[in-house]
């Protein structure tokens, strides 16, 4: 499991005020590392902190993918999506873990154990199909892999 | 006496379970009681071998692969600590086919040494370019790059020697390197490797930069999908420092060189360069227009180098032996090695470091072992997600910028990625507006609406309403895309998409005189 804590305002300005010397980017990436997600308050906060306006924060902020705007599950699956994986049968992988999960690319299970994401490219196109499994890299997947890293995440 | 065995910590061996072996030969030897030091090296880059252990014997390093954490105990009991018989036995790895066939400048390291290992790296001739650097003037490193022929191995395969030279010249208090280490293009992972293999490589590279444009500043700029490559770079920039390579008066000079790293956001457009000094300054990433150039008017406006993670490699290689050992290998003007990055549908698939020039019925039937599903190869995509998917008819074409540009596609980062004979190549063409849609910064219209009316053309075309008067107007799409776009994601996603509906008719229910017209 990754390691997130609940939002929190005096955190976030403690993570901005740690990183602001970096830059917007840092800042942002920090926030949604530390919290999973970038909270409707971060822009305000990173905004203010930054002397920018939440305009220019949020620009950048809905820009990158990374940067969610919930909460996500406990863990978090990323399945790879490009041509490498797909040559390998990725497309058969993602229907196979959105069926077996019962949501969408982009969504969080139920009872929040899983939100499943799409990359393109994970680097590890040698042992395609790949995921990564909270920043685990996993690679040679075929369906029973795939059950079974979902099986593991929703211990 | 300890024994040393070697696992690689490369995120592809880990991927398939590099770590679980290592804990099983680590868990084995202290059952036996035997003393066992194990390496974690970078990757060799044989991934259908990974996870591959290597043994240090009496007679060199022996290897064994692909090993899974049930084999090791039969590994022991084999006696593969003396180079032992065993069914997963490759023998000594430097005699493995796949890795004698190479010619390996830029991952002459990788794999072997411990990544982080300032010794190991000196031992095996690590900073020697830096040493040769800090004797000459900036000039005549930028002429001895100039001279090698290193042609800018991101993609665009500009002169390496030219860009410096450019931002040398350039007047400015403060300039910067910045090393593009955003390497998006599904199909390619030589960065990823390098960085994690031989991190130390690529320091030495950019202090090289740095010595020859007057830079002081150096940015590294790697994507936040390689979670691995970005802690590997980052304790080995601390260790540099730490040993004075990096920071002020480096290596006992009178020059100052230090490195930054940076972590992008999930954007594969901030791989092109003017989009990835936006995001580095903190902004969205879009793309700029040119000139102003960026070895002109770069970071926060001030002269910047940015090359790719393999150019700045391969330039700290360059200084060590010499232009003329560079340029001496290659084809036409195409100089030095590449490391291919042989991708998907593959029995070999992996990292072969090879001269320009080899033909890609070489690499793909050849290297590459044919398909891993053993079906026929149907396509080849060549560049990445922006590059051409080539047909059987055309592996003969030498590997060489020029040639791939002749026939409509492009060697960019160097990545190729196989299909069998079940692809559905209208679908591929679907995904790569697809993709543009996705990836598009919005900057230019073509790119970004365009994308979206591709997607819908290519579902026209193959729902079957009036194909040819769609198809013909797929085409006047590319053309817009390739010629309204400021950069490559807008102007090369026609690659893709006309390579695939010209060599690959039938696919859309087209003609194959229809489309050649």
């Amino acid at each position: 499991m990754a390691h997130r804590t609940e939002w929190n305002a005096d955190e976030a300005r403690a993570v901005i005020a740690t990183h602001e010397d970096g830059g917007l980017l840092v800042v942002l990436n920090a926030l949604n590392e530390r919290f999973g997600y970038l909270h409707k308050d971060a822009v305000g906060f990173a905004a203010k902190a930054l002397n920018l306006s939440r305009a220019e924060v949020h620009g950048v902020a809905s820009f990158y993918h990374d940067f969610r705007e919930r909460p996500p599950g406990r863990h978090v699956l990323k399945l790879c999506g490009a041509e490498a994986c797909q040559s390998m049968g990725g497309n058969a992988i993602a229907s196979h873990a959105t069926r077996e999960l019962g949501i969408e690319f982009g969504e969080t299970t139920a009872d929040e154990a899983v939100t499943l994401e799409r990359v393109y490219c994970l680097g590890l196109c040698a042992c395609a199909p790949a995921a990564l499994l909270d920043g685990v890299p996993v690679g040679r997947l075929d369906g029973n892999a795939v059950s079974a890293l979902i099986a593991e995440a929703r211990k | 006496m300890s024994r040393r065995v070697f696992v690689a910590r490369d995120a592809g061996a880990i991927a398939v379970g590099a770590d679980r072996v290592a804990a099983a030969i680590r868990d084995a030897a202290e059952r036996a009681a035997l003393d066992v030091e194990i390496v974690r090296t970078g990757s060799r880059g044989l991934y259908w071998l990974e996870p591959m252990v290597e043994v240090e014997t009496q007679n060199g390093r022996v290897a064994y692969g692909p090993i899974r954490p049930e084999d090791v105990c039969g590994l022991f009991a084999c006696g593969f600590l003396d180079g032992g018989r065993h069914l997963r036995a490759l023998g000594p790895t430097d005699s493995i086919p796949w890795l004698k066939r190479q010619t390996r400048l830029t991952f002459a390291r990788c794999g072997v040494t411990d990544p982080l290992s300032l010794d190991d790296y000196r031992t095996h001739h690590g900073y020697e370019g830096l040493a040769r650097a800090l004797t000459l003037q900036p000039q005549e490193i930028v002429e001895e790059v100039a001279r090698s022929g290193l042609r800018g191995r991101g993609g665009a395969g500009f002169p390496t020697g030219i860009k410096w030279r450019t931002a040398a010249e350039a007047k400015g208090d403060t300039k910067y390197i910045v090393c593009n280490a955003d390497e998006g293009d599904s199909g390619t992972f030589a960065d990823r490797m390098l960085m994690e293999g031989d991190p130390f490589l690529l320091i030495e590279g950019m202090t090289i930069a740095g010595l020859a444009t007057g830079a002081t500043k150096g940015v590294i700029y790697c994507r936040s999908e390689y979670p691995h490559a970005i802690a590997t770079m980052n304790a080995a920039i601390a260790t540099a420092r730490a040993a004075n390579l990096l920071g002020t008066r480096i290596a006992d000079s009178n020059r100052d060189f230090d490195i930054e790293m940076r972590v992008g956001a999930g954007s594969y457009v901030c791989g092109e360069e003017t989009a990835l000094l936006e995001s580095l300054e903190g902004k969205r990433g879009q793309v700029r227009a040119k000139p102003p150039l960026p070895a002109h008017a770069g970071l926060f406006a001030k002269p910047t180098v940015v090359n790719n993670v393999l150019t700045f490699a391969a330039a700290a290689w360059v200084l060590a032996e010499g232009a003329e050992a560079y340029k001496a290998l290659g084809y036409g003007r195409s100089r030095g090695t590449m490391p291919i990055q042989l991708a998907g549908n593959l029995k070999h698939p992996g990292l072969f470091e090879a001269p320009f020039g080899m033909t890609l019925r070489e690499l793909i039937d050849d290297v590459g072992g044919g398909t891993a599903s053993g079906r026929p190869v149907r396509a080849v995509q060549a560049g990445g997600p922006l590059g051409a998917y080539f047909p059987h008819a055309l592996f003969d074409m030498p590997y060489d910028y020029e040639a791939y540009t002749a026939n409509d596609g492009l060697i960019g980062h160097g990545g190729l990625v196989v299909f069998d004979d079940t692809v559905d190549m209208a679908h591929q063409a679907r995904f790569a507006m697809e993709f543009c849609a996705l990836e598009s910064c919005g900057k230019c219209t073509p790119c970004r609406i365009g994308s979206i009316r591709g997607v819908e053309v290519v579902d026209r075309i193959v729902a079957g309403i009036d194909r040819e008067a769609n198809a013909e107007l797929l085409k006047e799409l590319c053309e817009t895309l390739k010629f309204g776009s400021l950069c490559a994601l807008g102007g090369f996603t026609p690659y893709p998409v006309m390579s695939a509906i010209n060599h690959f008719p039938e696919d859309f229910g087209l003609a194959r005189e229809m489309a050649e017209v």
